[in-house]
């Protein structure tokens, strides 16, 4: 069994308290990781102005280079894993085993992560929209056009409070090292093993360790002090997170999308034409992303399509997750699937609320250390039922009628929203509403992502701040 | 036979079997004394009605003790706190401290001197060379209704020193949590943080101190913002306990916020397991050749703590087997027999200091863990 120790400023941390990372299915342990307080990390902090030091040894030109290697590296070699060594199967095969989800997933959400590595100067191109990162390096620099601009970095650290189910989010944090920021990453108790796959591989790649820390912990401890210690931070969790955080400036919270698909009257008399990108936007990664459609909004026609996505997805059964067909991830936290099934429940009672899935059988299935919830698809009258503003970590949409004139008051906060139209009055209503994050006008999938376009809280605005810089010549006095 | 009985040596064995005689003697005086009606209090008086046996005649040494049915909580919430005042102390002050309380009706227990003899034995366990007599003490912990206050006051009294109190209101510290206010909880300890770092840079010469160790790590970490550090203020000697307490925790304690073992760092601390009912258990010297592994051993005869199997509350596990944490006080102040703690452990053999059965890895009852709030302060 893998011994995983906490990594501290790149030196590996073997705490006396570790806790088993083991199989959803058969319980069965597969490694030992290293948990540690909130105030060994606290206290680690003093030294965090040492780990963008250490990185600002190296050019951000230089780092990208390094992390198209670390990328290379992720997707195929066999790279240390605390005590031990890892391949890429084992990766998957271990990933997959603690979290429930699929391999196949387990394989794109690894693609996903070694696709920002090796892609991260175009990703960054867009995130500083062509900012030379010298500036970025030094504090200050000209512009093209002759202006000297300065950002300043508001944290020698990222801190990141990482899932335990969704692998593909730690894309979200990879920017940090080429723009010469240390790591403080508190890993998921039942998925750590993505950020220590991404931590040998930057190593081996070479990034320096000492621009890492990584601190696994039970209970809360360990996140609340790296949420409170470092200046800049992210943190992943359900909506109580995001309302606990909402208006900290020193916390990027990251919680569920509410994303969804808009059909606009002067199409949804086709929507047939569009029910693959509607599947695909429920049911992909297991429903388990924050850009997995959770709704789907039209004026008319809803009956029928909540009818047509159900009967495409409504009769997926869970399958062994080794299974290259396997679509649907366990819930491995005891209790859980039960207590969501119970809120659905609730939400089904209410009335002018429909069950679409219900004809393909019970839709809780309970195992003796896990739980499957079946794919639903609701159908609900009006925005009014507390359905239309539900999201759950598993293929859930909830088909709303709603006149379009009404759509953008009523879907609420919005992190994708893909409207098909060709109304360009309503287009622009679109992208001028506050309450959508990222716009797709047209089909596109909510799940498409462009890397090379902002997204999720540009992590330059957070991390950077612009501000005013002026130099003169001084004139030194000779004697 | 269990099995750490075999490789007990002859001297211990000795030293056992006397801690054994002195245990009977005690169980046996304690029950004459809280069921004669001269001296008896009125809740074991009434109690006795219940019984189908005589604890009187039928009481002879600890064993015996296990005729009494398992003590229960709730007996101890609510009024008259009076019953349970022995008659013989009826005209003395008495002082009523309690345990709990975030919800409901806490557990109260009257003491009279108790808490003072506990402190007074467990001072003859503290080393001199790091508690200096007539050192001066800080006390950072709860006070209120709790029993911390007053008794670590005496033990630096006792000691010949001054103990000065932090207050802190651990119901607060739980309802802070259960609403979510984290900041309020921060800003709570902060401000009890910021009074210790006055009164150690006072020039009050304190070299001793009493803290829970969330409160000693937050009082390091406090310190090391400011540049300076436990040693540098002065303290020496630190007893610390009120929560749990892992082998982990007192590593990183040691090495990283004190600086290495008390011969390094000058810094000795000695964790303890104590609580309202029993009065202080004292722990083995823990070191970091044992793994940093910490052991309690109850105070007795005056109480005893037995790692008892979870389906059967009157078996006790073989050494080095988990149990829950049973807990019996026999003083002529109060007597409760048979207390199932909210702690579980593993049990641990006798040895030379402490001749009798210890318990090790301390921690929340499994049975009830996730339905309390733990190590708030």
């Amino acid at each position: 069994m893998l011994k995983i120790p906490a990594i501290r400023w790149g030196k590996p941390y073997e705490s006396l308290e570790v806790e088993d990372v083991v199989h959803f299915a058969t319980g069965e342990p597969i490694a030992q990781l290293s948990q540690v307080g909130g105030g060994l990390l606290k206290r680690d902090m003093r030294f965090a102005q040492k780990a963008r030091d250490a990185l600002r040894q190296i050019p951000s030109s230089e780092l990208l280079e390094i992390l198209k290697k670390a990328a290379d590296l992720f997707m195929t070699a066999t790279l240390p894993m605390g005590d031990g060594t890892q391949s890429p199967a084992e990766f998957v095969h271990a990933q997959s085993a603690t979290t429930g989800l699929p391999e196949n997933m387990c394989r794109f959400n690894m693609e996903k992560n070694a696709y920002a590595l090796s892609n991260m100067n175009l990703i960054l191109d867009s995130l500083t929209r062509g900012l030379d990162l010298e500036i970025l390096s030094r504090g200050y620099g000209k512009e093209d056009r002759g202006v000297t601009v300065s950002y300043q970095a508001q944290s020698p650290v990222l801190g990141a409070v990482l899932p335990s189910n969704s692998p593909g989010v730690h894309t979200l944090w990879l920017p940090a090292i080429p723009l010469q920021l240390g790591l403080v990453l508190k890993p998921g108790g039942k998925e750590p093993w993505t950020p220590y796959r991404i931590y040998y591989a930057m190593v081996e790649a070479g990034v320096p360790a000492e621009a890492f820390g990584l601190y696994p912990g039970a209970g809360g401890d360990v996140g609340a002090s790296l949420l409170a210690s470092c200046d800049r931070s992210m943190v992943f969790g359900g909506q109580q997170t995001i309302d606990q955080y909402h208006g900290n400036p020193r916390v990027q919270a990251h919680g569920p999308g509410f994303s969804k698909i808009l059909l606009g009257d002067d199409v949804v008399d086709d929507w047939e034409r569009y029910l693959d990108l509607m599947v695909q936007s429920v049911f992909a990664n297991s429903g388990r992303s924050c850009i997995n459609a959770s709704g789907v909004w039209a004026s008319r026609h809803t009956q029928e399509i909540a009818a047509a996505i159900a009967e495409r997805i409504g009769g997926v059964e869970p399958k062994d997750p080794t299974d290259p067909e396997a679509s649907l991830a366990a819930f491995t936290q005891k209790g859980m699937a039960p207590a969501v099934w119970g809120m659905i429940e609730q939400d089904l009672a209410e009335s002018g609320v429909t069950h679409m899935t219900e004809k393909f059988g019970p839709r809780l299935e309970e195992h003796e250390r896990c739980d499957y919830l079946k794919p639903m698809v609701i159908h609900a009258d009006s925005p009014e039922r507390a359905v239309a503003k539900k999201e759950y970590m598993f293929p859930f949409v909830s088909v709303v009628q709603c006149p379009q004139d009404q759509m953008i008051k009523q879907i609420g906060y919005t992190l994708v929203g893909t409207a098909i139209t060709g109304d360009e009055t309503w287009a622009q209503q679109l992208t001028d509403a506050t309450n959508i994050d990222r716009l797709n006008i047209g089909p596109i999938p909510t799940i498409k992502l462009d890397w090379l376009q902002p997204h999720e809280g540009n992590l330059i605005e957070f991390l950077f701040r612009n501000r005013a810089y002026q130099m003169a010549p001084l004139e030194v006095a000779t004697v | 036979m269990n099995s750490g009985e075999s490789v007990l040596s002859a001297d211990i064995q000795a030293k056992a079997q006397a801690a054994k005689d002195k245990l009977d003697q005690q169980a046996y005086e304690t029950v004459q004394w809280h069921f004669h009606e001269s001296t008896g209090c009125p809740f074991w008086l009434e109690k006795k009605k219940e019984l189908n046996f005589d604890p009187l005649t039928e009481v002879k040494n600890y064993e015996d003790i296990k005729k009494f049915p398992l003590f229960e909580d709730e007996w101890l919430r609510g009024g008259p706190v009076r019953r349970w005042v022995p008659k013989a102390f009826e005209n003395d002050p008495v002082y009523v401290f309690e345990t709990g309380g975030t919800t409901g009706v806490p557990k109260s227990r009257i003491a009279i001197n108790d808490f003072r003899t506990d402190y007074e034995n467990f001072s003859h366990t503290l080393p001199d060379q790091y508690f200096p007599k007539g050192a001066n003490w800080l006390m950072l912990g709860p006070s209120g209704p709790r029993r911390l206050r007053l008794a670590v006051e005496h033990l630096a009294q006792y000691r010949g020193g001054i103990s000065f109190c932090i207050d802190l209101d651990p119901r607060w510290v739980v309802k802070l949590i259960k609403k979510g206010w984290m900041e309020h909880l921060e800003e709570y300890k902060k401000h009890c943080i910021d009074q210790a770092i006055t009164v150690l840079t006072a020039g009050h010469d304190v070299k001793c101190m009493f803290g829970t160790p969330k409160l000693i790590e937050s009082l390091c970490l406090g310190l090391e913002e400011r540049g300076t550090s436990l040693a540098e203020v002065g303290i020496t000697g630190i007893f610390s306990g009120g929560t749990e307490f892992t082998p982990q925790w007192t590593r990183y304690c040691v090495e990283e916020l004190f600086g290495g073992p008390p011969e390094e760092s000058g810094i000795y601390m000695t964790p303890t397991y104590g609580n309202t009912l029993m009065g202080l258990a004292c722990s083995k010297p823990v070191t970091a050749a044992e793994g940093y592994k910490i052991s309690y051993y109850a105070p007795q005869p005056r109480a005893v703590t037995e790692v008892v199997s979870f389906d059967d509350p009157m078996q006790t596990v073989a050494y080095g087997e988990t149990g829950r944490v049973k807990l019996t006080t026999l003083t002529q102040e109060f007597f409760v027999p048979g207390f199932l703690e909210r702690d579980e452990g593993e049990r641990e053999m006798p040895f030379d200091k402490y001749p009798w059965d210890g318990v090790s890895g301390v921690r929340p009852f499994h049975g009830i863990a996730s339905s309390t709030t733990v190590g708030v302060y």
